[in-house]
């Protein structure tokens, strides 16, 4: 697999509190909000913590690039050259980039279908995912996959069967243990899938055997059209697990992400077995591109969160706040990011379909597959 | 049930198959452990059960890699519902032996999601029959994740358990599952009849790089079974894909898996020596891939075939055996229609006389062999 963007630069969370001391120039302090926070059987995590300058530029900037990514998705879809489901992670941005942040590559993260974000942020280039998008060649998963369906060395995808994603997350943990490795697993999954009985028999497998498991619910407010206190009888999705404790978070604030991130790596690999994190977001678009996203929420509503809570202005107002950008610097990452995007669509327009003959592989493991693959007659097909 | 045409329609066939049975063999219900056995010679002497056979693949496997690990319900502490595991806990522990809760959908998903990150996990499923709970982690995620990430997700996951009709345990508990998995790309799956099938096909499952699935047969675990010296060795594996000619024959090509292949054997040991035909008898092994080579070979010398199984007739193994037949050279070799032994098509009863009827035996599988022998296409 080509990972040509360079991956991001992991942050063990060990060093939020030793740069909290520390005399670098370009540290930041950083108070969070008070509200940040929620805790259930457990403390919650502080809100104080410390980041670079530069830590902080790569948050702004990912966050943009993605939305830029999620934007030129939304243009390629509506120019009818994506074809089938889409699901796009706009105005969810800050789970996934204060999740990377916060963790090392030895870390793994499941999905479900609302993948993108997270692929770009595991290593997977733009021009990959928009190609996998288009269902071509230069698709990270040489577009057999399609929009629910992206990996990379420690990105599990891209899952498309709801709630099925987090016993697999639960199994990956399960490996890490197995194998004495001092990292976690991350399961995502939203507030729909969240009432799926599989998400329970994970939570309870997790817990008895202390997996390095942590079941993080992307509270976006509808599963589908279907608001949360439709579908779920105790809508505090982090206070689900029980006998796990839990922290809801505010999962618009991408540095709030990051400090709860941090706490539950530190919290699961320190052998305490599984965490639940709740984090409280939102979707500006529908569910998918086929829907609007209006019939089951107002307009009003939509507006509000983008003008009150999003999550890139969020945190471009701290930076400028903390004084370690100018608007000239903020404006030059955001036309950077443009730039890239747009890069990356010419590319991956450029990239033609896949070999017609790659239908038939990757069926089994080059090597061991079965002697004859049959197409739609007899005489299609390919034999090994 | 007032119509008298249902009555009738209900009663005529039932009447037919009384006396069907009052002209088969009486013997029909003999020892499935003799009757399997009869057609077999021991070169060595030596002999084991099909479960020691599995659990022997289970214990050299995991002595041979650390990432192999079993994990299902009753597998550690209680020793394995039907003992395949036996000792297993004791000698590699609470960490590779592990005891699950009743979560079938929940531990298998865990088992793949495991698989995906370097481990080779020997799932265990009580029956198959419980696996339906799990079975969109079997077909969704196990099978399908290699092809959907271009390559870039391994699977190599082990799914085992008894599969197919056990012994007055009625419908919930009594189904072959060949034809659902065996239907699944992205998957292999294998069907052991005796030991060294048993053995081999499972060592070859755990060391295959993708999901396979072992279809095993819980009537079959405590029948012994000759094995050879070569079956003895901790290198025996059996290759995925190819099927096995029990018996050789020139008239007519009887065609099973798992526990049909002793009942096949039976019937062409007892027709042979009536002087009515000899038979030729392919034991599967395999269902996905299906070895057809070895079929359609046996049909262009035999020139009649009959499949026999115990799952049900629609859409079965023998329903794609036939249309593979249809689509090859083979079918010009055909003197005979193909004929299908089936389970019944109807939920497994529980009284033993309604359960007779519903799979194949003996007698039922001589019968057909005798008609198919009496037929001739055109004429």
């Amino acid at each position: 697999m080509s990972l040509s963007k360079v991956a991001a630069k992991a942050f063990m969370p060990s060093a939020v509190r030793t740069f909290a001391s520390s005399a670098v120039a370009r540290d930041v302090n950083i108070t969070l909000h008070p509200q940040s926070f929620e805790a259930y059987k457990c403390d919650a995590p502080s809100l104080e913590l410390t980041l670079k300058k530069e830590e902080l530029v790569h948050m702004y900037n990912s966050m943009v690039t993605m939305r830029r990514m999620e934007m030129a998705s939304d243009a390629l879809y509506k120019a009818k050259l994506i074809r089938g489901f889409c699901h796009l992670c706009t105005g969810q941005e800050a789970v996934a980039v204060g999740m990377e942040t916060a963790l090392t590559e030895k870390d793994k993260i499941i999905t479900a279908y609302r993948c993108h974000g997270f692929t770009y942020m595991r290593g997977g280039s733009i021009t990959s995912i928009l190609a996998e998008l288009l269902g071509r060649k230069a698709g990270i998963s040489g577009g057999k996959g399609g929009s629910m369906h992206m990996f990379t060395p420690n990105f599990f995808g891209g899952n498309g069967i709801v709630g099925a994603q987090v016993p697999l997350g639960a199994g990956i943990a399960f490996a890490q243990k197995y194998l004495g490795e001092k990292a976690a697993t991350f399961a995502l999954y939203g507030d729909g899938a969240s009432n799926q009985g599989q998400v329970f028999e994970a939570y309870n497998m997790a817990k008895l055997w202390d997996l390095p498991c942590v079941f993080v619910c992307e509270n976006n407010r509808y599963g589908m059209g279907t608001a949360a206190n439709r579908s779920s009888a105790n809508t505090s999705y982090f206070k689900r697990g029980d006998y796990i404790p839990g922290v809801k978070v505010n999962g618009m604030d991408v540095l709030a992400v990051h400090q709860a991130v941090a706490y539950a790596k530190e919290w699961t690999v320190s052998g305490k077995g599984p965490l639940l994190l709740e984090m409280e977001t939102y979707r500006y678009g529908g569910h998918s591109m086929s829907d609007p996203g209006t019939t089951y929420r107002t307009r009003e509503e939509i507006q509000h969160m983008r003008s009150n809570n999003d999550p890139i202005t969020g945190l471009k107002q701290r930076m400028l706040d903390f004084g370690v950008v100018t608007e000239e610097e903020l404006k030059a990452i955001d036309k950077a990011a443009r730039a890239e995007v747009d890069k990356a669509v010419e590319e991956s327009k450029a990239s033609p379909e896949p070999d017609v003959d790659q239908l038939f592989t990757q069926i089994y493991i080059k090597g061991t597959e079965v002697p004859h693959i049959r197409g739609r007659e007899p005489e299609e097909g390919i034999r090994f | 049930m007032s119509s008298p045409l249902l009555k009738k329609a209900l009663v005529v066939p039932i009447t037919s198959v009384r006396q069907a049975l009052l002209r088969s063999n009486p013997g029909m219900l003999a020892n499935a452990a003799l009757l399997s056995k009869r057609g077999y010679n021991s070169k060595n002497g030596v002999e084991m059960t099909v479960r020691d056979a599995l659990n022997a693949a289970l214990e050299e496997e995991m002595t041979a890699d650390e990432k192999v690990y079993l994990m299902g319900e009753e597998v550690g502490q209680y020793n394995g519902a039907y003992k395949v595991s036996k000792g297993l806990l004791d000698k590699f522990g609470p960490k590779r032996v592990i005891d699950t809760p009743i979560t079938e959908s929940g531990f298998c998903g865990l088992a793949v999601g495991s698989a995906f990150s370097g481990l080779k996990p020997v799932c265990e499923f009580m029956t198959w029959n419980f696996a339906m709970q799990a079975i969109d982690q079997i077909v969704n995620s196990a099978a399908k994740t290699h092809y959907m990430s271009g390559g870039n997700v391994n699977c190599p996951i082990t799914f085992r358990g008894p599969n197919g009709a056990a012994a007055g345990v009625a419908a919930q508990h009594s189904q072959c599952f060949a034809a659902w998995y065996g239907s699944v790309p992205g998957l292999k799956v294998v069907s052991p009849w005796n030991s060294e099938d048993a053995k081999g096909l499972l060592k070859a499952a755990i060391r295959d790089p993708n999901p396979v699935v072992v279809l095993e047969n819980e009537l079959m675990y405590g029948i012994s079974f000759p094995m050879s010296e070569a079956a003895l060795s901790k290198d025996f594996t059996i290759e995925i894909g190819k099927a096995k000619i029990e018996k050789e024959g020139s008239d007519i090509t009887l065609v099973a898996h798992s526990r049909a292949v002793g009942f096949a054997l039976e019937a062409a040991n007892l027709l042979e020596k009536e002087g009515i035909c000899k038979a030729e008898v392919i034991n599967l092994r395999s269902i996905r891939p299906l070895d057809t080579e070895t079929i359609i070979n046996s049909v262009k010398k035999t020139n009649r075939l009959v499949t026999v199984e115990g799952g049900w007739p629609q859409f079965g193994v023998g329903s794609e055996i036939c249309a593979q037949i249809m689509e090859s050279e083979a079918f010009d070799y055909l003197d005979a229609p193909v004929v299908r032994v089936t389970g019944a098509d109807i939920p497994t009863p529980y009284a033993k006389n309604l359960e007779d009827f519903a799979f194949p035996d003996v007698d039922v599988i001589s019968r057909v062999i005798k008609r198919s022998l009496n037929k001739k296409i055109g004429a």
